[in-house]
């Protein structure tokens, strides 16, 4: 089992979009948090910004990531020859 | 080819079979509702619903029975992303989730949100970093991966040992609250109600392994989301007119913000009889403070035994004080009775239940905090405020953390990707998981508000006279779930006279919305699929670990198939009842160690886990003292802070609680497989390869790892 750039390369496309996701998780998790005073002085709808962001709004984005991440991936495994086969 | 048309043909059947089996179920529901309407009681109601319910899961149980290593491991490898997903949900979402989030965040507004997001944050590292990776490595057990990637026996006894570890407070806390809630809603004795929800446990999971547990899994999720949906729907639509809580909660939240400003302002007549209240309260307080100050006088010369008995008497004198009186008040003397039979044991269980009592009186002694308000600082000065609420912020963030980690990292829920039929469906079964886990916690904080509307206009203001039923029932059933007593006799009701459990919340919503009793019965019996679905996995995953990696792999790799799965399913009998008995004991301090099950779990796996995968030099010593280090460290860290193991807070280090002590483990974690993988050797090739292995879906000349 030798492992060729293009297989290389599909890992280090792979680190990158994992590294992107967890980011935008970080951010909606911590950075939000660490703010939340400040952000609760924008309402909207009747919710102050931080609040809603932990009830809610963190909680549809990490639905949203991980769709996207296996949705890419999936699309990545096909576009590399590394999907599986159709067993 | 074949394969995949079979796999669909699969997948529609089961869409079939699912949707026929919710038809029936609402079916029967709308039956029972008529049935309550022509006179039905609703004691015979709990007892048709908790029948009904744990004879369909044994019901599943039985039609999955099987004989075949895969299938009782692994479900033969073949649940569809969509309905792993349901499972997923089902196994996750525990009694505490269903019944306690809402109250939680009913309670304690904002900071409640870190179970929020710490339990469905945690699916994106299950996403990125382990689920793709595990099913292309496809064994068993999560040891297993530990085992086959840094070889030798001690990183998989580690495993082994800590997985019993989280596995087991955790199974102890859901059949607890199975004997909690079918002692409810059926008037059975606790003791019996834990024996009976074991026996639904045991039925299914016995019988037939993962695969029985998986099918059972996805009936009970159904059942419970719409039991959670339903009451808080009506709720909705009752309130504020709109059918869609999550959206329409903000403007209860405005209503709720108003009110407190109203009750906090003593100009205000309302106001102001808040105001008498408190004062009522910061009475008690003081007095609790110096009975607490003469039980601390009692123990520092040596007194304790002698206080302890004292108080003992008193409360048996007043017992009898309260029989012999005339003429005889039967709530009194039941009032008598119950405080001798919970009697705290020793002087350090009294100690703690009037540091509780003091603690409950200067709360109410206070403003009411706002709702949404994110880290409200207590403290005399400015300075003490800002520094204590910098501190709650800290723990905010530590707790969100290692709740996120642990669920990446706790073996019942990483077990169930290892069940999908490809890679590429696990990912997508992440998706479906946490979409399904995502409706009922993004529901929650909308319940939390709409009760808390309805209390504050309702219910604060209201006058003694008339009471709503909902109050007086609870009120009678349980005193720890409701309580209002008129402090000041003016025969209103204001906010610091009532006292609310947390668990309330969801159990009262359907008589808060004026919906039947019916739909009682419905939210109960989803809170035992809950419990239920959650002890089954966990139960798969102890008696696994031990029949799978200590005795397969371990005492006896040639043991017949025959073999293996008797011992498998004898070690599950066995620990369930072991987990029952514990449970029947009451043990106070459990929802505690399921929050520390979280910490134990990522510092124990999390590390040694992901860099397993991502970093190829990690090696044999590298894992070995990295788990040590992090489990260590968090266990160390919660015995010297915590005071169930006679720690202290002084012993804090930054003001971490020691529910996050993952918080400090995690890194010792990493740490340590870093420093230890670099002192020692890089791992053989054959070890790489197999790094390759799981890193890509499928390569050509691959080699294979399945079990079989």
């Amino acid at each position: 089992m030798q492992l060729t750039e293009k297989h290389r390369e599909y890992w280090r496309r792979n680190l990158r979009l994992t590294a992107v996701l967890l980011s935008i998780w970080f951010v909606v998790t911590f950075v939000v948090i660490w703010f939340a005073k400040e952000l609760n002085e924008i309402v909207i709808a009747g919710f102050p910004l931080a609040f809603y962001m932990g009830a809610q709004g963190a909680l549809i984005i990490y639905v949203v990531i991980i769709w996207f991440y296996a949705k890419r991936m999936n699309a990545l495994d096909k576009e590399y020859g590394v999907h599986e086969g159709e067993d | 080819m074949s394969a995949t048309t079979s796999n669909t043909a699969f997948f529609n059947q089961l869409k079939k079979y699912y949707s026929f089996y919710t038809g029936g179920f609402i079916a029967f529901v709308i039956i029972l509702a008529i049935l309550e309407q022509m006179g039905l009681s609703n004691q015979v109601i709990g007892y048709i619903f908790l029948a009904a319910t744990i004879a369909l899961y044994a019901g599943i149980g039985i039609m999955s029975k099987t004989a075949d290593v895969s299938e009782y491991y692994v479900a033969g490898r073949r649940v569809p992303a969509l309905f792993n997903g349901m499972a997923t949900g089902a196994d996750w979402m525990s009694a505490a989730s269903f019944i306690g989030m809402a109250g939680t965040l009913y309670l304690s507004g904002y900071d409640g949100l870190a179970f929020v997001m710490g339990w469905t944050g945690g699916y994106v590292l299950v996403a990125l970093f382990l689920a793709p990776y595990l099913r292309k490595f496809g064994q068993f057990t999560i040891p297993d991966f530990l085992g086959a990637r840094y070889g030798g026996h001690l990183p998989r006894t580690i495993g082994v040992l800590a997985a019993i570890i989280c596995s087991f407070v955790y199974v102890v806390a859901q059949i607890y609250g199975v004997g909690l809630i079918t002692s409810r809603f059926t008037g059975l004795e606790f003791g019996i109600g834990v024996y009976a929800g074991l026996a639904g446990i045991l039925v299914c999971s016995f019988l037939g392994g993962m695969r029985a547990v998986t099918w059972t899994q996805v009936a009970q999720y159904i059942i419970l989301i719409v039991a959670y949906m339903i009451p808080v729907v009506w709720l909705s639509v009752s309130i504020t007119g709109n059918p869609i809580p999550q959206i329409a909660y903000g403007q209860a939240l405005q209503g709720v913000t108003a009110v407190e400003k109203e009750l906090n302002d003593p100009t205000t007549v309302k106001g102001a009889a808040e105001q008498t209240v408190r004062a009522i309260h910061k009475a008690k307080a003081a007095e609790w403070g110096e009975k607490l100050k003469a039980l601390d006088e009692a123990v520092a010369a040596g007194q304790g035994q002698a206080f302890w008995a004292e108080q003992k008497a008193k409360a048996e004198a007043k017992l009898a004080e309260a029989k012999a009186a005339v003429p005889l008040d039967e709530k009194a003397v039941k009032a008598a009775q119950k405080a001798v039979d919970d009697f705290p044991k020793n002087i350090d269980k009294l100690k703690a239940k009037w540091k509780a009592a003091e603690a409950g009186a200067k709360a109410k002694s206070g403003n009411v905090p706002a709702h949404a308000a994110a880290f409200a600082g207590k403290g005399a000065t400015d300075e003490e405020k800002q520094k204590d609420s910098n501190t709650k912020r800290l723990n905010f963030i530590a707790l969100v953390l290692c709740l996120m980690v642990g669920t990446a990292s706790l073996p019942h829920i990483l077990m169930r990707y290892y069940t999908t039929p490809s890679v590429r469906e696990a990912r997508q079964s992440v998706f479906w998981s946490l979409f399904f886990i995502f409706l009922l916690y993004f529901t929650a904080p909308a319940l939390a508000v709409l009760a808390k509307y309805v209390v504050y206009t309702d219910l604060v203001g209201s006058s003694f006279a008339s009471l709503p039923a909902w109050v007086a029932n609870w009120q009678a059933v349980d005193d720890t779930l409701m309580k209002i007593v008129d402090m000041n006799k003016d025969g209103l009701i204001q906010l610091a006279e009532i006292t609310l459990g947390g668990d309330l919340i969801v159990l009262a919503t359907p008589e808060i919305a004026g919906l039947p009793y019916v739909v009682s019965g419905l939210v109960a019996a989803g809170g035992l699929a809950a419990a239920l679905s959650t002890a089954d996995g966990l139960l798969l995953t102890i008696a696994n670990a031990l029949s799978h990696d200590v005795y397969y792999k371990m005492i006896d790799p040639n043991a017949s198939t025959v073999r293996r799965l008797t011992i498998s399913k004898m070690l599950l009998l066995v620990v369930a009842v072991v987990a029952a008995y514990v449970a029947s004991l009451k043990p106070g301090d459990i929802l505690f160690l399921v929050g520390a099950a979280f910490s134990l779990a990522a510092s124990a796996f999390f590390p040694a886990l992901v860099m397993g995968v991502f970093w190829k030099r990690a090696n044999y010593l590298g894992a070995v003292i990295g788990m040590i280090a992090g489990l260590g460290v968090c266990m160390y860290y919660m015995y010297t802070t915590y005071d169930f193991f006679g720690g202290v807070a002084a012993n804090e280090w930054f003001g971490i609680k020691p529910i996050s002590a993952g918080i400090f483990g995690l890194p010792a974690g990493f740490l340590g497989v870093i420093i230890g993988s670099l002192i020692s050797p890089a791992p053989a090739k054959e070890i790489q390869e197999l790094v390759d292995h799981c890193r890509y879906p499928s390569l050509e000349g691959d080699i294979d790892t399945k079990a079989a």
